[in-house]
């Protein structure tokens, strides 16, 4: 039983990594009937940049210029590297995406797979192939709960992410803009002639996924202080499937699966050899989808579906 | 400018096929002769490997001479006597008009094999990656069933290689090598040449009951799930592969015999683009473009869907395989490593660059991949940004890619350029 209790702290710390990834991939896919292949390697983007300001923020302060106690520049740092990554996000989708709104959907995946490679590609030549380690801004604490171990950094991962999680839900429900978008999900033909532009919402959509990715990056950080610019692959394709497996365009159905896909993995690594992790942990999102092919919220064919 | 042009067009217009395939052999042969001494008296410090693109950008001082030498070895000689042997060309395809095509298809291809062979015989390095290339064209293709004719978005081709590469290798290492993991040779390796082609066969084979596993899901679903059942299958191939201990794990298998020369690899492309031009135009092609546009009315129209799936999930995998399979013989050495998400986004952007829907967009997307890769390597990492910088570039202003929805016309292609009628 602890032993269980262990592993599904781990497991509830790596399903908020791949939940907050899975969510921009989930609402972009809800506006845009698409899915943006580049959001893995922007949420190494946000990694990236919150080592930026983590480290400015810790050299301005060790310099004297300012006193900050080490848990506001870590809340400093999530606040504007999410700022800051959702202009990346925005100029993917005007680069990438706003060219190819009418396009076979499959050549607007290819621009986002080639976005990915420019973004990895790019911070290789401008940072170099060393590996960079993000300043470490929290002391770890072990806490002993009977036996169960839990470190600080890991009861804040997944407060802050469910906290993310939550405001979000809370933007998406009640205000305005949030509205607009979810009247842009139900139909992208009539709402634009409402008056809502679905160039700013598409827009908004990818900075809100951006930023998301971001946070899970600075928390992945804060949790596995080593970053280097492949690091995106693994995750984005592991929250892509979490976003298929959840049901296309289901924000709630992104979530639950990507800790979903937390669980299978740590616990597959728990009772098998670990080496077997990714053999085990596909063939049963196959065998789900084999079985459920449209995922847990998703809707069966579509109308809407663009082919 | 325009009435350059129009000469160039002019001394083009009557030009065959033939009598640029006469005119490339031209230009290897002059290279083979004269390429050493041309170049030293050009100040160029070896014959320009790969159309001088390495050399001008390695040493900007150095493109004066390269284009020159280029331009004499190349451009020059291919358009001289391309014109020039046009006429008899000409009148020595209509002779072979009264014979079956067969027998003119034959007669071109041994002139393609003829000038590839002597062009890369010249370096070890033009020759793997003529290899590389012709491997190259046969995956690109068999994707452009899938993705192209069939519209699906398949992730799953690197998978079908590595099955392949890995079936095709356990044969030949098993029965003819001598081999840490499995011992000595079974069978004398003298006979090791002409099992190859039924090894590969076997390697096709076991990646097209692998595509099985594929075909069934996409009886109920298309799209993003069918993507991500096809990504999944991949990365449970390669990491089905990294964990059997049998066939060496992550380390992967060397020591495969030296099978693979360019006779072979030149015959099972011309193979690969022969049957799959005649697959897509057949009734069953024409099915998979009906299942393609609307699967429903495909299906009311009495075409059997579930049928036509599971045959060109299964046809495109065989040819996958045989590619692995060629591919691990041509490098001698194969490791599960190689067959993940990097050799997929490589294998798309082949297909989409080229265009989807068409033999002619397959071949030209997977010989600009690999020629522009290789010319590129001087600029080291920036390579990665403009490759895909360029697909960027194609996907927006042509979305389906370069030469997407055309047929490949052998006829046409072989057949003589005669004057037009009103213009002697």
């Amino acid at each position: 039983m602890v032993f269980f209790l262990q592993n599904l702290i781990n497991a509830l710390q790596w399903g908020s990594f791949y939940a907050l990834i899975a969510l921009g991939y989930s609402m972009v896919y809800s506006i845009l009937m698409l899915f943006n292949f580049a959001h893995g390697d922007i949420f190494m983007v946000g990694a990236y940049i919150g080592f930026g300001v983590a480290t400015g923020l810790v050299a301005l302060t060790s310099m004297g210029a300012f006193a900050l106690p080490n848990w506001l520049i870590l809340v400093l740092t999530i606040l504007i590297s999410m700022f800051l990554t959702s202009f990346v996000g925005m100029i993917v989708e005007r680069v990438g995406y706003r060219p190819l709104r009418d396009a076979p959907r499959a050549s607007a995946a290819i621009t986002g797979l080639m976005i990915g490679i420019i973004l990895e590609t790019g911070n290789l030549a401008l940072l170099g192939a060393r590996r960079l380690s993000f300043p470490a801004l929290l002391k770890t604490h072990t806490y002993d709960l009977g036996g169960v171990f839990v470190t600080n950094k890991k009861i804040m991962i997944v407060l802050v992410s469910l906290a993310l999680m939550g405001a979000l839900h809370q933007f998406v429900r009640r205000s305005k803009w949030g509205m607009a978008m979810r009247a842009m999900a139900f139909d992208y033909v009539v709402v634009p002639l409402m008056g809502v532009s679905i160039n700013t919402i598409a827009a908004m959509t990818f900075a809100i996924g951006s930023a998301m990715a971001a946070a899970a990056g600075i928390l992945f950080g804060v949790a596995y202080p080593v970053l280097d610019p492949y690091m995106g692959i693994l995750f984005g394709w592991k929250a892509f499937v979490a976003a298929i497996l959840g049901g296309r365009g289901s924000v709630l159905g992104a979530t639950l699966a990507g800790f979903l896909l937390g669980f299978i993995e740590i616990f597959v690594a728990m009772i098998f050899p670990s080496t077997l992790r990714d053999l085990i942990a596909y063939s049963i999102i196959l065998l789900i989808l084999t079985f459920r092919p449209h995922g847990f919220f998703g809707e069966p064919y579509s109308a809407r579906l663009r082919l | 400018m325009r009435p350059f042009m129009n000469i160039i067009r002019k001394w083009f217009s009557q030009v065959p096929t033939m009598s640029l395939l006469f005119g490339a052999l031209v230009a290897v042969l002059l290279e083979r002769g004269l390429g050493d001494p041309l170049a030293e008296i050009l100040g160029l410090p070896k014959v320009p490997v790969l159309f001088g693109f390495v050399t001008m950008l390695k040493k900007p001082m150095l493109i004066p001479s390269t284009i020159l030498y280029v331009f004499l070895v190349f451009v020059g000689p291919i358009s001289v006597v391309a014109g020039l042997s046009a006429s008899i060309a000409n009148r020595l395809l209509d002779k072979l008009l009264n014979f079956p095509m067969l027998f003119s298809v034959i007669i071109h291809l041994g002139l393609l094999y003829a000038i590839l062979h002597l062009w890369s015989e010249a370096s070890a390095y033009r020759l793997l990656m003529l290899k590389l290339t012709l491997i190259a064209i046969m995956v690109t293709l068999s994707l452009n069933v899938i993705n192209g004719y069939m519209g699906e978005f398949s992730c799953s081709h690197p998978g079908f290689m590595a099955l392949g590469a890995y079936a095709t290798s356990v044969m030949t290492v098993f029965l003819f090598a001598k081999d840490r993991l499995f011992g000595p040779p079974i069978l004398p390796p003298v006979l090791g040449p002409f099992m190859f082609p039924f090894a590969l066969f076997v390697g096709g084979m076991v990646a097209a009951l692998g595509a099985v596993f594929i075909a069934i899901p996409s009886f109920r679903t298309r799209g993003d799930y069918l993507a991500i059942i096809s990504l999944a299958f991949m990365f449970i191939v390669k990491s089905l592969i990294e964990n059997l201990e049998v066939v060496g794990g992550p380390r992967g298998l060397s020591s495969q015999p030296d099978y693979a020369n360019l006779p072979t690899v030149f015959l099972w492309t011309v193979a690969c683009v022969w049957i799959i031009n005649n697959f897509v135009r057949s009734i069953l092609g024409k099915a998979l473009n009906a299942v393609r546009d609307d699967e429903t009315a495909a299906d009311a129209m009495t075409v059997d869907t579930r049928r036509t799936k599971i045959v060109a999930f299964m046809f495109a995998a065989f040819w996958a395989g045989v590619a692995g399979g060629l591919f691990a013989h041509v490098l001698r050495y194969v490791n599960p490593g190689t067959f993940g998400i990097q050799k997929l986004a490589e294998v798309l952007a082949m297909v989409y660059f080229g265009g989807l829907n068409s033999v002619y967009g397959s071949i030209v997307g997977a010989v600009s991949i690999s020629v522009l890769g290789e010319a590129l390597r001087p600029l080291e990492i920036y390579k990665w940004i403009i490759i895909p910088l360029l697909l960027i570039l194609v996907m927006i202003f042509r979305p389906t890619g370069l030469i997407a929805f055309k047929a490949f016309n052998v006829r046409g292609l072989i057949s003589p350029k005669h004057k037009p009628l009103g213009d002697i």
